[in-house]
């Protein structure tokens, strides 16, 4: 019988070994499967979810009253009205902003360069201020009206002459349509080229006619990134607080407000603003989940084939109706705006204009940059690792855009007093001295607030980007011994830069239009010409919000013009 | 060794920005105001040539500037708040943000429905909201009250603000104080029965449809009428001072009160005190069109040709009080 031999030093070192390789190996699994990277993600997602956390101390306490009352007299209504809402801005900014879409990126007519970037000037004008604009035109009391009763009654105001009422659910869907189909043009835009007309032009040999390729190939193909412009649009919608209040039109958003500015209970206002971002995140979830697996690559090369030629009633047909958006969506707007700021607004116009330009585009550079950044990470590293871990973090991140303004703002706020008296004590406890609140007010709470409003805005772009990049691109440039961090850099960037640029553009402007984070959360003296448009409506003063009104939308140009010039080729 | 180096840098400018931005001169007088500041930087700016006192202030809307000092408790920097509407104010006093003054100059400039019993917060301007109408359609003879306004002849001619607006939410407050929630309903939907159209979201464009004949009657604030009438001046509306024979014309304000954790409590109760002498009464209601708290000081001409009134002198602090009762009502009356 052979006893084994007894264990000596030599023979256990391979165990040893393995112990010390075991730490090794981990390592090597985590950092080859991202686990940085991943955490990176998982630590964006957190930061953002933050301010989000803050209110849900909120369901602690029941606020039976409040909910009663909602349930005895405004909720039926409110959630028909929200549906209606959600309803026909979704369907009309697909419709105007992919139909106008394809009609610049795929076809020819006249007039076809110029519409190509003037479609996406109505960006710059915030929602709050089309509508009160389009009421004051279109009202009773407005030009149009007056001068159709002068022309037509003799008596003024008899009810004989019938005219659309413009304070009604049609006018309220249609401001914000018209406001908010650039994010959908923007997004199919760049979808479509990128497609390159080559794939429509196979689909055309095939025997397809111009209906059927866009209805059976580049629609389907151009899907997420009109998913994500709709979504965008949408989420907006459901945030949004100035508009429909212009407009008397009671949304969800109406009640949340009313129990928080009214009934002075922020606690309900919190609940109902979780409740809207938990079905926001079961809408995107579910749609993400009926896209499936299908993913759809592109040439990815320039287009190349040649545009459809409209001739003729079509030609006429598409200059027509791109004129016809983009007048009521910007041309006039911006004419009121300029009459307003002629008469009564110019009185205003001080040396301090200089600063709130400054700050306004200061803040709009960074906060754009940030959230880029922040988006571009998220993207990327989704893509790289497409997990549940990326996948859940990404969707967290890009929650805060679906959140009302005011609630978002004061979950910030609340967040990084926290935090400031937190500091206050540490450095107390430690010199005795005190700092009093170091970062709730200053820009850096600001900052924040950008990132973590407008994540989904730049996130839109950047994902639908990504997908143009196919796995076998993916595949060449490891194979050929290229890096993570070398792919990003040498082979995603320049694929992506065009989408960065929409995602950068779109956030820049939004982030000049905000309004409810930039007032609660900038420091002393950092005015910005938001604020100005906020102190003269507040009190209806509505030609003199013209002026910066006026000056927002040339400064929101400039990056317009940019993004013409980078990509317009 | 470059993510070190990242790291530090992002920290570093971190840590300016937030100095730069956050920091602030330790003798200022800070102000936090839900009132524009086209209508109180004048004010602070007369304030400093008199006095040397800087003031620094930040305005924002009503509901998130309460929730800041809230937030910033016993640390912030607000030596002040002004806001308009007593319910804002009182909600301000309701929630341990101001704090008690007694002060011997305020009590005698501001008559004391226009101030907190406790002294948390003084009117500094009046605003009555009262009834206009469309000098084509109607005679000063028909009108008598805004309870009135509710009438059958009034059918498809009443022109209303949203129930939003916090004015009207003290308006239906203190007619609950006078008149009890029964009544108040009763009257609110008789009203809302009345409507010529959906109520509109601000006085100005109620004004131009009371010009434009869309309606003939309407109630809003009277500084609203005094810019209106100012830019319009052949507009066929005109004024009507709502309840004479009964409680009286609703009235509101807009005013300030001494934060609980103010630095420079001194100093703040000084500069409201200031505000409401008789040079700044003057500046500080005249900038938009309203009365003077004061009653010493006379009204801006346009103001004062509106005529004397008598005014509902139920305290202020009522408006609050009743505010939620109010909100809740006019939702049940289907009052948007």
């Amino acid at each position: 019988m052979i006893t084994p031999p007894p264990i000596t030093e030599q023979a256990r070192a391979p165990h040893i070994l393995l112990q010390q390789s075991w730490w090794w190996l981990a390592r090597r699994r985590f950092s080859h499967q991202g686990g940085a990277w991943r955490l990176v993600s998982v630590v964006i997602a957190l930061l953002a979810a933050l301010p989000l956390l803050m209110l849900l101390p909120a369901w602690l306490t029941a606020e039976d009253e409040i909910w009663r009352h909602l349930a005895d007299t405004l909720l039926v209504s409110l959630l028909r009205n929200t549906a209606v809402l959600i309803l026909g801005v979704g369907l009309g900014v697909f419709v105007i902003g992919v139909g106008l879409a394809w009609l610049t990126a795929m076809c020819e007519f006249p007039g076809r360069r110029i519409f190509d970037w003037a479609l996406m000037l109505p960006l710059g004008i915030p929602t709050y201020v089309l509508a009160f604009v389009a009421i004051g035109f279109l009202d009773f009391s407005g030009p149009v009206q007056s001068t159709l009763r002068s022309l037509f009654a003799t008596d003024m105001g008899t009810g004989t002459l019938w005219f659309p009422p413009i304070r009604s659910e049609g006018g309220v869907i249609a401001v914000m349509v018209l406001a908010l189909y650039p994010y959908v043009y923007m997004l199919a835009r760049a979808a479509f080229l990128g497609q390159g007309r080559n794939v429509v032009e196979s689909g055309r040999v095939l025997g397809l006619n111009p209906w059927q390729a866009f209805f059976r190939i580049s629609l389907p193909m151009a899907r997420p990134a009109i998913t994500a412009g709709v979504a965008l649009a949408l989420m907006e919608t459901l945030a949004d607080f100035g508009a429909v209040a212009i407009f008397n039109y009671d949304t969800f958003t109406t009640a949340l407000y009313k129990a928080w500015f009214d009934l002075f209970n922020l606690a309900a206002a919190a609940q109902l603003s979780t409740l809207l971002l938990l079905f926001v995140a079961l809408a995107l979830a579910g749609e993400r989940r009926s896209r499936g697996r299908a993913r759809f690559y592109g040439s990815g090369k320039r287009p190349n084939a040649p545009r459809y030629q409209l001739t003729g009633k079509h030609a006429w047909l598409a200059s027509g109706s791109a004129a016809l958006v983009l007048t009521l969506a910007f041309i006039i707007p911006v004419a009121q705006l300029a009459v307003w700021t002629a008469t009564t607004g110019m009185a205003d116009f001080d040396a301090r204009y200089m600063e709130f330009v400054s700050h306004t585009l200061l803040l709009g550079v960074i906060g754009a940059l940030l959230t880029l950044t922040c988006a571009l990470l998220l993207a990327t590293i989704h893509k790289q690792w497409p997990d549940r871990i990326t996948r859940y973090s990404t969707q967290l991140a890009t929650l805060g855009y679906a959140m009302p303004g005011a609630v978002l703002a004061v979950g910030i706020m609340l967040l990084f007093t926290w935090i400031d008296k937190g500091i206050d004590r540490g450095i107390y406890a430690f010199t005795g001295g005190t700092t009093g609140l170091l970062l709730s007010s200053s820009v850096i709470a600001l900052l924040f607030a950008y990132v973590v409003r407008f994540l989904a805005v730049a996130h839109g772009p950047v994902e639908s980007a990504l997908e143009r990049i196919t796995p076998s691109i993916q595949q060449a440039a490891r194979s050929l011994g290229a890096g993570h961090r070398e792919v990003l850099w040498r082979v995603y960037l320049p694929i992506l830069r065009p989408g960065l640029l929409t995602a950068v553009l779109l956030v820049f402007v939004d982030i000049m239009k905000e309004m409810p984070a930039t007032l609660l959360l900038r420091p002393f003296d950092w005015d910005t010409l938001a604020v100005r448009i906020f102190e003269m409506t507040s009190e209806g003063e509505w030609e003199r919000a013209a002026l910066p009104a006026l000056t927002l939308v040339l400064v929101g140009l400039i990056p317009v013009i940019l993004l013409v010039r980078h990509s317009g080729k | 060794m470059t993510h070190l180096k990242f790291s530090v840098l992002g920290i570093a400018l971190c840590g300016w920005l937030a100095l730069v931005t956050g920091a602030q001169a330790a003798d200022d007088l800070v102000v936090y105001s839900a009132r524009n500041e086209q209508l109180i930087k004048p004010l602070f700016d007369a304030y400093q040539k008199e006095t040397g006192t800087h003031i620094k202030f930040l305005t924002g809307k009503e509901g998130p500037l309460l929730e800041r000092l809230k937030a910033e408790g016993a640390r912030t920097p607000a030596d002040i708040l002004m806001t308009v509407d007593a319910g804002n104010l009182w909600q301000a006093a309701q929630s341990g943000l101001l704090a008690k003054v007694d002060s011997k100059i305020l009590n005698e400039n501001i008559p004391a429905h226009l101030r907190d019993p406790e002294g948390q917060w003084y009117g500094l301007s009046v605003r009555a909201r009262t009834i206009v109408y469309n000098t084509k359609k109607v005679k000063p003879a028909d009108l008598s009250s805004y309870e009135a306004l509710g009438d059958a002849k009034w059918q498809g001619r009443l022109c209303l603000r949203s129930s939003k607006k916090v004015y009207n939410q003290s308006m239906v407050a203190m007619m609950i104080a006078h008149n009890g929630e029964a009544k108040t309903e009763a009257v609110v939907k008789s009203w809302v029965k009345n409507l010529a159209t959906t109520p509109f979201s601000d006085d100005d464009s109620l004004l131009a449809a009371l010009a434009a004949g869309q309606c003939d009657v309407g109630i809003v604030n009277s500084y609203y009428f005094g810019r209106f009438k100012h830019k319009t001046p052949d507009a066929p509306v005109n004024i009507f001072w709502s309840n004479q024979a009964s409680n009286g014309v609703h009235v509101n304000v807009s005013g300030a009160g001494v934060t609980q954790h103010a630095k420079h409590h001194d100093a703040a109760v000084k500069f409201i005190e200031w505000l409401s002498s008789d040079k700044a009464q003057s500046l500080f209601a005249d900038a938009n069109l309203e009365f003077p708290a004061n009653p010493k000081v006379a009204a801006a001409p346009l103001v004062a040709s509106w005529g004397p009134f008598k005014q509902d002198t139920i305290n202020l602090a009522e408006a609050g009080k009743l505010q939620g009762k109010a909100v809740m009502l006019m939702d049940r009356a289907g009052y948007k």
